[in-house]
């Protein structure tokens, strides 16, 4: 490099504080009320992409249906903020309007609690994908299949959510919600704090996730994507291995779903369907899935330029985002994080070729 | 004793599309572990093509039959498209493949919505497909569908007498079996897996045709319907026919008695739900080819 040679944990100190003023002072002075608005809805994708780089980049685990723990999030912290809406022993709005019921279902009583729902809206996605993952890992499910099921659960939440509409809102999803824990939601002050809120936990998670990265744990994630069954032989279970990333990776993308609401207010199914599932993962693809900060630039670059072409040019955007899956993982899988590496290593052709653990490598299947 | 009877051939009818769609999935998937998710897209461009040759075609009943291998041609075309341009540069990651192709499927949707607009076509069935034949006293069966499950039988049977008794099945089971072995045998292994590609993608082609009896025409049709079909190579195994058609069946079985039990959304959960369980039990699927591999 430019011979400033820092060593990992300088500049991992340097990064995250480079990140915080970014996100903490500069973005909050130089965008619009509206801008940074998007923004928050940028970063709550974020989180969900950190999430996935570890599971999938690193994990080797492609979940496709990431969009039901950002959904059970979701729903989670909006039956809390609708129930708190409608005040102490009303029913919220849209139960009302459908008039198919009489009386709160009980398992919506809970949420009134905000402990019990600022809980659940990161438990309850990790003990679905605890579920889930020690099923279908502990038999040796092979990796497509696992891909495929997450993909139907998808399929199945958004069918179930849209046909219980009495309770669950169906199709509209659960939308109007004014306050968050007291504050109201149409205040642009409180909008900034919502803003902020999600930009710390985005940094706190990162910061997380390097720690898991850089730990035993993160060395033993990439021997078991690389050779489940060496990793095996060495006295090692791959199940509990892979477990844990998905768990984590769920973990954060119900987060995610509940810093979604406030800052958007509505959660519905389209948000959390096949679709937007597979979109989580196009922008870790192209920030570069196995990097820690690809993920996360990905996801917010990708969701940004969604929204400036799809507006003006609807099928234009379907058609770049289609391009962006077949070039990116066909002819680069390592993203454009993988650029940075390349030049370097182009420009050091002389030095000795050493692995490097950061160094995104192509996702091996072993043998089936 | 008619309502289970009736619930019965539902189940029957659901399991004969599901089927139709799996057919050529479990093939592309069972010989080159590519999971090809642009196969619903194949089915979507074999349904315009019923359509537009209903265009020319005025006879409804000539234009069905017109289109069967029209489509069969034009989906496949699209399938050695895919493998030539993008698939064989992915053989060693699967993974990668479902990303890619779910990119191809992408941009296919929006192709159709810029060609053929975004509302959905219908076209219009032959008048004897529009019946229904009675059986005893209540239960009439609709002949679309009578007519889907005699297409199904027809291409089972095609696809495992091909399989079974051509050259090119041999080879392809071969390459199924021990894909190193076949090619130090001398099989090209690169021209079975395309036209292996070739035959699955245009099964999608006549699925396509098929599906325009039950239902619209969309852009979207396609992704729709393609999640529960992989199910069903899941389920039932890749590398042999036999386990997607059991599969296809009993689930299309249970979806209808669950789903007349409950509702429609209950029902596709619970079919999750047996899906996830009947894997603890086979991990592999139903049936699956004995080998030494480890994983």
């Amino acid at each position: 490099m430019n011979g400033l040679k820092l060593n990992p944990r300088a500049r991992a100190w340097l990064g995250f504080g480079l990140g915080a003023v970014v996100l903490f002072a500069a973005a909050p002075a130089l965008l619009t009320d509206f801008r940074l608005s998007l923004l928050a809805k940028y970063l709550c994708f974020a989180i969900v992409a950190v999430g996935i780089g570890l599971a999938w980049g690193r994990g080797g685990l492609l979940t496709l249906g990431q969009g039901v723990f950002f959904g059970l999030g979701g729903y989670a912290m909006a039956m809390h903020l609708k129930l708190a809406d409608a005040g102490e022993g009303n029913m919220p709005d849209f139960m009302e309007l459908y008039g198919q019921l009489d009386e709160l279902p009980a398992w919506w009583a809970p949420f009134a609690n905000p402990v019990f729902a600022l809980a659940a809206t990161v438990l309850l996605p990790m003990l679905v994908a605890f579920g889930l993952g020690s099923l279908v890992f502990r038999r040796r499910v092979r990796g497509a299949y696992f891909a495929i099921l997450s993909q139907a659960l998808a399929a199945a939440m958004v069918i179930l959510l849209i046909g219980q509409q009495g309770t669950t809102g169906g199709t509209n999803g659960l939308t109007d919600i004014e306050g968050f824990f007291g504050y109201d939601l149409d205040d642009p002050v409180n909008q900034r704090m919502v803003y902020f809120i999600i930009a710390g936990v985005l940094l706190a998670l990162l910061a997380l996730t390097r720690q898991l990265m850089h730990s035993r744990y993160g060395e033993l994630l990439v021997a078991v994507r690389d050779s489940e069954n060496r990793v095996r032989f060495l006295g090692y279970n791959p199940a509990n291995v892979k477990l844990v990333a998905y768990v984590v990776a769920a973990g954060m993308a119900g987060l995610a779903g509940a810093l979604f609401v406030p800052a958007v207010g509505i959660i519905s199914p389209a948000l959390i369907g096949i679709v937007p599932s597979i979109e989580f993962v196009i922008g870790v693809a192209v920030g570069g899935r196995a990097a820690l900060l690809g993920p996360v630039l990905g996801a917010v670059a990708v969701a940004w330029a969604k929204t400036a072409l799809s507006e003006r040019f609807p099928g234009t955007w379907t058609y770049l985002q289609g391009a962006m899956f077949v070039l990116v993982v066909a002819f680069l899988p390592g993203g454009l994080a993988s650029l940075w590496g390349m030049v370097k290593r182009r420009r050091e052709t002389a030095a000795p070729l050493v692995p490097q653990a950061d160094a995104p490598v192509l996702v091996k299947e072993a043998a089936a | 004793m008619t309502v289970i009877l009736g619930q019965l051939f539902t189940g029957v009818s659901i399991g004969a599309v599901l089927l139709l769609i799996a057919l050529g999935l479990a093939l592309t998937f069972g010989q080159m572990n590519v999971i090809n998710m642009a196969h619903g897209e194949f089915i979507m461009a074999g349904a315009y093509t019923t359509y537009v040759l209903q265009q020319t075609i005025t006879d409804a009943g000539l234009s069905l039959l017109v289109a069967l291998p029209i489509a069969f041609a034009v989906a496949g075309a699209m399938g050695v498209l895919l493998e030539w341009a993008l698939i064989r540069r992915l053989y060693t990651r699967p993974l990668d493949t479902l990303l890619v192709t779910w990119g191809v499927s992408l941009m296919l949707q929006q192709l159709a919505r810029d060609i053929f607009g975004a509302p959905n076509v219908q076209t219009k069935a032959p008048d004897i497909l529009t019946e229904s034949t009675s059986l005893g006293t209540d239960l009439s069966i609709a002949n679309s569908r009578l007519f889907i499950l005699g297409l199904v039988v027809l291409a089972v049977a095609a696809l495992t007498a091909a399989l079974k008794f051509t050259p090119l099945g041999r080879r392809i089971r071969a390459v199924v079996q021990n894909r190193d072995l076949a090619a130090v045998s001398g099989i090209p292994t690169a021209r079975v897996d395309r036209l292996t590609f070739f035959i699955g993608s245009s099964l999608a082609g006549v699925a396509g045709v098929a599906l325009t009896l039950l239902g619209p025409i969309g852009p979207t049709m396609g992704t729709n319907i393609i999640i529960d079909a992989f199910l069903v190579v899941v389920v039932g195994g890749i590398g042999q026919l036999k386990g997607s058609v059991i599969v296809a069946f009993v689930l299309g079985m249970l979806q209808a008695m669950v789903e007349y039990l409950t509702t429609l959304s209950v029902a596709k959960v619970i079919v999750f739900i047996a899906i996830v369980a009947f894997l603890q039990w086979r991990p592999q699927g139903l049936f699956t080819l004995r080998t030494r591999s480890l994983a």
